[in-house]
């Protein structure tokens, strides 16, 4: 019988790790303790609890893992409550990849980049990141730019502090919202942070986080002197299908599942506003 | 018919014109002179669209739940059946009754327009009404139908009269009346519990679920209803035979009664025709027997048999063993 | 061209149902749907509109796509397809009195099914199927398949029949549909060419003067998709919506499905269902929902008929005029009045 891609596989997980109060990082592998598939930076995966139901996910390890994938999860629904709920060596079900990815092996090559991240948006943008820190000489400067509510809110911190900050050609900056006991690092919402930081706009940037940030980053960006058509962005509708036909998750014509995640800003410019 | 509709533009232009409210509700003209869709009118260029005819059979109070909330008074044309949803839904403080001015209209009854495609008639033009006959002209020919066959059927056994009385009423003619709306009733009933069970089972049975009559239903004003909220353990969106006929039917009748007042929306915009306002009816008339004679909607306060508690109450263990009074 | 006496064609449904399934539009409680034909089922072929298209043999209403059985950390995903496709491929069925706007409006669902990656489900009843039509002779002023480009009397699916006040006359069009002649070629004889051609003529006259037979699709083109929708019509157009799902659901073209899962005492269901995206929670997500307003999804049904899926399909229209909508909307809201507001400047 050929391949139904509404039936998924069995994943077991067989790491967790709490990354802030409310996002646990998840290590998923197949029951034969290999990789359950192959995918590329920005695709997604539909992840679920039987009988509580299956929500899509940004894949957040790197492809170039050839162990296990892994999901950040915000803990924010019904789905994401029982997932943060399990244990090492729970079962769930996968089924993916699903969606386009980043452009890593065609408009981002020998390209510099920018990574702009907001909160559990820097899920998305892990996948690239250490893509493009494991395929390293393919591409140019890489600045990333990070902040969340808190110290506490930013995802995978040991790793950006322990391997990210050491990269050669690589700049990192982080800030928080709010000033906070133990951070000495810098105060302010990434819009003006960004805008602030004074960056080359011939930079290829990928923006990912909550709408209001990407809204004022991009204004940001542009100003700036940014163009577009470099500007990246992941898109997160209710999806149920992934494969473009359940007909839930269109923008206009296209289908965040299908067409999507990741869009250039110009494609976005030529949707309908209803995102 | 046509001197009615005069006198509600009539009045619709003088409010909307004084300033007096802010927009009127009423009906507008569709695509023939047989399908016209509740509308909001806000000018009096707008009102050019304004129908009132043999076919304005939709209940227009429960538009008001949000109308009511819009800046300015608005205006509502009533039929006597939608004056009762209109005071149960102020009883139940989901119209803000000070933001409304109600007038009432005559009705003699609403035609419907399946009825009279069911007779075979099609490539309608025109439908004129005489007395108790119904004249169709179409492209085959005039057919004459008896009006009580081809009326909605919750205005086959209508017995309302306006129960709005601060406002204006327009009338041109009142209907005679002489029907005992709780005939269908009383032959379910007489059915052996076999039969009924299976004439329920083949009508719920059609059931597509798509919630007409539960988002038409005046009495249906929750915020989120129980099917629709994931957490409330019994949301379906399934169409599975069991759960229509034993379940969503059936609980909101149960849900429904003591404030429905047999508006009949739920029947008219089914689109498989399952007779629902029977069961709300079948509520209504045991409610009549246990508790005393009540017509919800008859005001718009006081208190409702099944809210209110007396000693004399009978319980439903009585009902049960069928020793109620 | 065969023709059939009509008062024979019991016997013709029964030879069908020898050997194959058969669904016929069949009268139940008042209302007339496609359903399996039996003794003393009330087949009405003269029904024009179904109240529920034929989609629904293909597309069920509701459908198990998979079982789950979980014990302690474990789950056990079952595949339910192989048993199901036996069950399917045991009993080939018949689908009996189609209508021309609903065989195409199954031409619309197959794009989306049938389109890479496939939906098996989907496939395995579209394989099983022979699609015979029945062409109208007698279409009504909620019809408007010609503004489609649709011929009510031409011959589509596997075979084609017209019925008449005597007989019924059989065409073959396809190698299924000439499996199904063979089958029930003992209850035909030669003949109708004539009878058939009159009533196509007759029909089309009827069609070309149906008030909604040139409706004005010009505008709905990918080009123009901000443009409309944006346009501040949409609001008073959907100002009576009741956010219910029943054009949705009589509606022959519309696929919007949800995937839900129910437990049960051995395991969990996984099933889907017909969804609706005039319902309010359609889009809902637990951090937010795209489309809050009713007018957000009245204009998002309409949009992806005339507009979003044509631009995904080269042009295809995702309404096949049907009327069904026309007839059943409780407040009369429907397809026909958005292209009227929209569709250009040729419709009055």
């Amino acid at each position: 019988m050929i391949n139904e891609t509404l039936i998924p596989k069995v994943g077991v997980v067989t790491d967790i790790r709490k990354d802030t109060p409310d996002v646990k990082t998840f290590r998923v592998v197949g029951t034969d303790g290999k990789k359950l598939f192959q995918h590329m930076p920005g695709q997604c995966a539909m992840v679920s609890i039987p009988g509580v139901g299956e929500c899509m996910f940004s894949i957040t390890s790197s492809p170039t893992n050839e162990e296990y994938m892994e999901f950040s999860i915000k803990k924010c629904g019904c789905v994401t409550e029982v997932i943060h709920a399990l244990e090492v060596g729970a079962q769930v079900t996968v089924r993916g990849p699903y969606g386009k990815n980043f452009p890593v092996e065609g408009d981002f090559k020998g390209k510099d980049l920018l990574f702009i991240a907001g909160g559990i948006g820097l899920a998305p943008l892990r996948s690239v990141i250490n893509y493009v820190r494991h395929y390293r000489e393919n591409y140019g400067k890489v600045v990333i730019v990070y902040g969340a509510r808190s110290k506490d809110d930013l995802v995978d911190i040991d790793e950006i502090q322990n391997e990210w900050v050491n990269e050669p050609n690589t700049e990192v900056y982080l800030t928080i919202d709010r000033p906070q006991e133990g951070w000495d690092g810098h105060v302010g919402f990434v819009p003006a942070y960004v805008k602030e930081l004074g960056l080359d706009p011939n930079m290829t940037a990928v923006l990912c986080g909550p709408p209001i940030m990407i809204k004022f980053t991009l204004a940001g960006l542009l100003e700036l002197g940014f163009d577009k058509s470099r500007i990246y962005t992941t898109l997160e509708l209710r999806m149920k299908c992934g494969v473009g036909k359940c007909g839930r998750c269109n923008v206009g014509d296209k289908f965040v599942c299908k067409d999507g995640p990741v869009f250039r800003m110009t494609e976005l410019d030529e949707l309908p506003d209803e995102y | 018919m046509k001197e009615v509709e005069l006198k509600m533009l009539e009045r619709a232009k003088a409010l909307l014109e004084s300033g007096e409210v802010a927009r009127v509700i009423g009906w507008k003209k569709g695509e023939f002179f047989y399908d016209p869709s509740p509308a909001s009118f806000e000018t009096v260029e707008e009102l050019d669209g304004f129908v009132y005819n043999w076919f304005c059979g939709a209940n227009l109070s429960k538009y008001l739940i949000e109308m009511s909330k819009k800046e300015g008074k608005t205006a509502v044309f009533l039929k006597p059946c939608d004056t009762y949803s209109f005071n149960q839904l102020v009883k139940e403080h989901r119209i803000k009754r000070e933001n409304v001015y109600v007038i009432a209209v005559e009705c003699l009854g609403k035609l419907d327009i399946e009825k009279i495609k069911a007779k075979g008639i099609s490539l309608i033009e025109n439908v004129e009404v005489v007395d108790k006959e119904v004249k169709v002209t179409s492209a085959y020919g005039v057919d004459t139908l008896a009006k009580p066959e081809v009326v909605l059927s919750k205005c086959a056994a209508c017995t309302k009269t306006h129960q709005v009385k601060d406002e204006e009423i327009i009338l041109h003619e009142t209907p005679a009346r002489d029907v005992d709306r709780f005939e269908e009733v009383k032959k379910l009933e007489a059915m052996t519990e076999e039969e009924r069970f299976a004439f329920w089972r083949e009508q719920l049975s059609k059931c597509i679920r798509c919630n007409a009559c539960r988002n038409v239903c005046p009495a249906c004003s929750c915020v989120k209803c129980v099917f629709d909220n994931p957490n409330s353990g019994i949301a379906a969106k399934a169409n599975d035979d069991k759960f229509e006929e034993q379940l969503f039917h059936i609980i909101r009748a149960f849900h429904v009664a003591g404030r429905c007042t047999d508006c009949g929306e739920c029947s008219r915009v089914c689109p498989q025709n399952i007779p629902l306002h029977l069961l709300n009816r079948k509520f209504i008339k045991d409610i009549d027997n246990l508790y005393g004679e009540y017509q919800a909607g008859e005001t718009d306060e006081g208190k409702t048999p099944l809210t209110s508690y007396t000693e004399g109450d009978t319980e439903p263990n009585d009902v049960f063993n069928g020793e109620a009074k | 061209m065969l023709k059939i006496a009509k008062e024979r064609l019991n016997e013709l449904y029964a030879k069908i149902d020898e050997t194959m399934g058969l669904f016929l539009p069949i009268k139940r409680a008042g209302e007339v749907n496609f359903a399996v034909w039996g003794a003393g089922k009330e087949v009405s072929l003269e029904t024009l509109k179904t109240v529920k298209s034929p989609k629904n043999a293909f597309f069920p209403q509701t459908e198990n796509m998979m079982k789950f059985k979980t014990e302690g950390k474990n789950i056990e995903v079952i595949d339910i397809r192989e048993k199901l496709s036996e069950k399917i491929e045991e009993r080939p069925f018949v689908m009996f009195g189609v209508k021309a706007c609903d065989y195409k409006a199954i031409e619309v669902l197959d794009k989306v099914f049938l389109a890479d990656p496939v939906d098996t489900y989907y496939q395995m009843r579209r394989n099983a199927a022979t699609i015979v039509t029945l062409a109208c002779s007698k279409p009504e002023e909620s019809c408007f398949c010609k503004a489609f480009g649709i011929d009510a009397t031409a011959a589509y699916g596997d075979v084609t029949t017209w019925l008449d006040n005597d007989n019924l006359y059989w065409q073959a069009n396809t190698e299924k549909g000439e499996a199904l002649t063979a089958l029930v070629q003992e209850l035909f004889e030669e003949g109708g060419a004539e009878e058939v051609a009159a009533q196509q003529e007759a029909t089309k006259t009827i069609i070309d003067k149906l008030p909604f037979s040139n409706l004005d699709l010009s505008r709905f083109q990918p080009e123009n998709l901000n443009e409309l929708f944006d346009d501040k019509a949409w609001e008073e157009m959907s100002e009576a919506c009741l956010g219910c799902g029943t054009c949705t659901f009589v509606c022959p073209t519309c696929q919007c499905f949800d995937i839900r899962d129910f437990k049960t005492n051995e395991g969990v269901v996984r099933y889907r269902c017909w969804d609706s995206c005039m319902y309010s929670d359609f889009t809902l997500m637990a951090h937010g929902n795209s489309r809050t307003t009713q007018m957000q999804r009245f204009r998002q049904r309409f949009m992806h008929k005339l507009v979003y899926y044509p631009s995904q399909n080269d042009g295809l229209y995702s309404c096949v005029g049907c009327g069904r909508c026309v007839n059943k909307c409780p407040q009369h809201l429907n397809i026909v009045k958005v292209i009227k507001t929209l569709g250009g400047k040729n419709n009055d």
